[in-house]
């Protein structure tokens, strides 16, 4: 630019369009980054409130109280109230009993549509129903013989009209369910019998098939995976801590110790799923040891936790001053007493922030435990530690996939729920992460 | 003795040595602590050390190494089988069987010894405890289950008997050796030493237990199927009855396909969010936005999974493919990369952060001083500075994009295809992994095995972009330090 151009411009305020350019392009690039940002945590939300949308509606179920008279003739035919022989009433006959006791209520009332046969209201009754009422019976057989109020889930299908997944036309084409039932679930409901409420089954029920999404729930797999976390706990902390104690304090500087450096790395990126089939490889094919175990996922899920337990407590080995350690080593500790004394107790308020976050890592792991049969169908609770460990359990991320691999649409609310029970741990562990960091944390 | 028991007592013996060790070490020191050349509690540490970890390490040495001798010696009873796998697999549901019926009372040992499969059915009578065989039993079979059953007793009991006697003898040992000038601290250091670098060693041994898993397969996977179909066919058509084709390709491509539109998601979101959160943004929006960003990298893919299931796949369908005639299925390579691109924008954003504060000030101040604006301050000085960091993030987040599983599961589909459409349903490796070895294939097909063949480039995969990204990384810090 030389001066004559200069004279163009009456004052140094007035920008000449170059700096207009200039100063656009700056605006422009700072837009950018607050779109980027904003993209990003648009993000989260969306992804959030989707699933929190779609997943709350599981912990309301529909259901009905229903007075049933517990015939003794019908369930005890010998009379003698002795449970071995009640047994042989099956889950068929107190369907029948149920089916009975809902149609005597719905005709009396005068809910029922014209001509609708008996059956056809007993199947707006759970499929599980019965055979919670045979338990019952049987835990107590005083029962028989009087009117008890049975608390029953209305089937998935009702449930789902209520919530808007099953409508009458969706229901001429379903063969589960037909437009007159869900006439008189409407005639039940505004008759103040059906209600949608907490069922906190949800949480504690075993899985259930195919046919009964309404009594599915994650007792088993919330079991299963507070065992796996024990089993972690108890093996990588310990083995974590260890290995960071000699590779932070004891380690010569070699190729040997550099290459398990390296080798902590790596294994810290390797992708889950390969952890998955070592698995299935080493513990399961090779050592024997039971599919679908909490024991065999804890193992697979400790060795993948391993490397950030490691990364995370030789960090906050590193942060204890060397002071510290000069002062105990000045006074005649030896090494080993200086470290196990001093420099560990320091350290552990950041060790322990490291473990939960590993632990709510491997809580979240889905990849690894299908490998090893986690998949399976599990509906009996896993027994008591230790020997539960060796019994068949689920674990909670895989019992979302789990309620994704079936058809009824009803399991996708109850995938979303589950959902919402594990982000609730893992929101409890990081809030706990974060406390006790708040908390211990010393700045030297 | 169950496993559990057998711990315990050793355990018991463990601290009971403590104790013991501890009052020795005083009564030879007749009460005179001076006299000692440790703390009392060193020697009582070094009795329980020396009684627990040979025997315990003994105990898991022992559980690793019988399942394969027994193996090899009962499969020595079966000559000529052509499935030893699977036959090796029926004599342990048949020895499994044997147990049970003996535990239930239904069988006493001695009648076991006597049995024959020509003589009574056995089939039935595993049916009676829950074990489902598949035919009836032939004879050789049964006996080698006999045999199989009979070794695995004596295994267990020869290493109840072996591990109890290692943890006496380690007691004896130790319990021996006290004496006043029994230098026991340094002795229980130098122990406590072996176990720390034996524990250092774990990751060693994962690493090399993940190679040695995969290679093996492999090699049995090549052994019933050409390699030279595996990396060089075009398609992948895995069938139950045999004569598949499991060509790599196609997954090669799912995978590559999945994961660069998840990067063209999240490198220019993460990258600018990166920017802007280091050079522009305020303190306090930065201390809010950054661990809002850190939050999608610590929500599980299974979330992530049922995200694109329910909310991304059937909008794209609906909004997308259907109007623009380029498919109908919900889940598509496009859902898997889109909601993939979300999870990883943390893990561009925040190393790409960490390295763009890592460039020196002076270089800012520099450009600054010559008067260039803030952003051509970042494109043409921080950004050339940084860049060999920010190509190790998108390296890192791209190996993560490969290895991901339960988006691609839930999101990208089966259908294993060479195709450009991004609304089409396409298929992974890891989609594959799963799929392979949660189907009810037996396990020495070429169907199952492929899939540690499958494992096995996933592995490499990822560890040569790890590799490289994390040397690149580290040059780079190196630079400015």
């Amino acid at each position: 630019m030389t001066l004559a151009d200069m004279s163009h411009r009456p004052s140094l305020y007035t920008l000449d369009a170059r700096t207009k350019a200039r100063n656009a392009a700056e605006k422009r690039f700072r837009l950018y980054g607050i779109t980027a940002v904003s993209l990003g945590v648009l993000a989260l939300v969306v992804l959030l409130t989707s699933v929190l949308g779609s997943g709350l509606g599981a912990f309301r179920q529909t259901m009905f109280t229903l007075p049933v008279t517990l015939d003794a003739a019908v369930l005890d035919k010998k009379g003698n109230r002795n449970p071995e022989e009640m047994a042989k009433a099956t889950t068929i006959t107190y369907g029948k009993v149920l089916t009975q006791a809902l149609a005597a209520v719905v005709t009396e009332r005068g809910l029922a549509p014209e001509g609708m046969k008996t059956k056809e209201i007993g199947a707006l009754i759970s499929k599980e129903a019965p055979a919670s009422l045979r338990n019952m019976v049987l835990a107590n057989p005083d029962l028989l013989g009087t009117t008890i109020d049975f608390e029953v889930l209305a089937n998935g299908r009702i449930d789902g009209f209520f919530k808007g997944r099953v409508t009458m036309e969706s229901a001429e084409l379903d063969s589960n369910v037909s437009p007159a039932q869900l006439q008189l679930a409407q005639a039940m409901k505004e008759a103040g019998m059906l209600r949608l409420a907490f069922n906190p089954a949800f949480i504690t029920n075993p899985d259930a098939s195919e046919l009964r999404p309404e009594s599915a729930g994650l007792g088993v797999a919330i079991l299963g995976s507070a065992y796996m976390m024990v089993i972690v706990l108890a093996l990588a902390l310990p083995i974590g801590v260890a290995a960071s104690i000699y590779l932070e304090e004891f380690a010569p500087q070699n190729r040997f110790t550099d290459l398990i450096e390296v080798n902590i790395a790596n294994l810290a990126a390797v992708p889950s799923i390969v952890f998955g089939i070592l698995g299935l490889a080493v513990f399961i094919n090779y050592a024997e040891l039971p599919q679908s175990s909490p024991l065999v996922g804890g193992l697979v899920l400790t060795l993948m936790t391993l490397p950030t337990i490691i990364i995370a407590t030789r960090a906050a080995l590193k942060a204890v001053p060397p002071s510290i350690k000069d002062a105990a080593l000045g006074v005649g500790a030896s090494k080993m007493q200086t470290i196990f004394h001093h420099v560990l107790p320091l350290a552990l308020p950041g060790i322990l922030t490291g473990t939960i976050i590993g632990l709510a890592q491997a809580l979240g792991e889905t990849a690894p435990l299908l490998l090893i049969g986690m998949v399976a169908f599990v509906k009996d609770y896993p027994a008591a530690p230790p020997e539960g460990f060796l019994d068949p359990a689920a674990a909670l991320p895989v019992q979302v996939y789990n309620f994704t691999q079936r058809s009824d649409p009803a399991f996708i609310e109850r995938a979303s729920g589950a959902i919402i029970v594990l982000l609730v741990f893992l929101l409890t562990m990081n809030i706990l992460a974060v406390l006790l960091r708040r908390r211990f944390e010393r700045r030297w | 003795m169950t496993l559990g028991l057998l711990a315990a007592l050793v355990l018991v013996l463990a601290i009971g040595g403590f104790f013991l060790g501890r009052q020795r070490a005083l009564s030879t020191a007749k009460g005179d602590l001076r006299k000692l050349h440790s703390l009392p509690g060193y020697y009582g540490q070094t009795v329980a050390l020396f009684t627990a970890v040979p025997a315990f390490a003994f105990m898991v040495f022992w559980l690793f190494a019988q399942p394969a001798l027994i193996e090899t010696r009962v499969a020595k009873l079966l000559p000529g089988e052509e499935h030893l796998d699977l036959v090796m697999s029926d004599v342990r549901k048949i020895a499994e069987g044997l147990d049970l019926l003996v535990a239930r009372g239904m069988l006493s040992n001695a009648t076991v010894s006597d049995m024959r499969a020509d003589l009574s059915d056995v089939r039935s009578r595993m049916g009676d405890v829950g074990i489902a065989l598949g035919s009836n039993v032939k004879p050789a079979v049964f006996q080698a289950a006999k045999r199989y059953r009979a070794l695995n007793n004596m295994g267990h009991t020869g290493m109840t008997v072996a591990v109890l006697a290692a943890a006496l003898l380690g007691f004896g040992f130790a319990f021996m050796r006290i004496r006043p000038e029994f230098r026991a601290r340094n002795v229980s250091e130098s122990f406590v030493k072996v176990l720390l670098i034996a524990a250092s060693l774990v990751a060693i041994a994962t690493t090399v237990g993940i190679v040695l898993s995969l290679v093996f397969e492999t090699i049995n996977f090549f052994k019933i199927y050409p390699a030279a179909d595996f990396f060089l066919s075009l398609t992948w058509n895995p069938k139950f009855g045999g004569g598949s084709e499991l060509g790599i390709w196609p997954l090669i491509w799912g995978t590559l396909y999945v994961s660069l539109i998840a990067l063209a998601v999240a490198v220019p979101i993460g990258l600018f969010a990166a920017i802007y959160l280091a050079e522009y943004a305020s303190k306090k929006l930065r201390a809010i936005a950054k661990p809002l960003l850190e939050i999608l990298a610590g929500i599980p893919t299974i979330v992530y999974g049922l995200f694109a299931l329910i909310t991304v796949g059937p909008m794209l369908r609906d909004y997308f493919a259907e109007p623009m005639g380029l498919g109908t299925s919900s889940s598509s390579v496009m859902t898997a990369g889109l909601v993939m691109g979300i999870m990883i924008i943390p893990f561009v954003s925040s190393l790409s952060d960490d390295i763009i504060n890592a460039v020196p000030q002076s270089l800012r101040d520099g450009s600054y001083g010559l008067g260039a604006t803030q952003s051509e301050t970042v494109k043409q000085v921080i950004l050339p500075a940084a860049l060999p960091g920010i190509v190790g993030a998108i390296l890192l987040a791209a190996s993560r994009a490969i290895g991901e599983t339960m988006i691609v599961v839930l999101g990208a589909g089966a259908a294993a295809k060479l195709s450009l459409n991004p609304f089409e349903a396409m298929t992974t490796v890891t989609v594959k992994i799963v799929s392979q070895l949660t189907g009810d294939t037996e396990f020495a097909s070429p169907e199952t095995l492929v899939a540690f063949a499958l494992g096995l480039t996933l592995f490499g995969f990822t560890l040569i972009l790890n590799i490289v990204a994390l040397v690149i990384v580290r040059k780079y810090r190196e630079q400015y330090e």
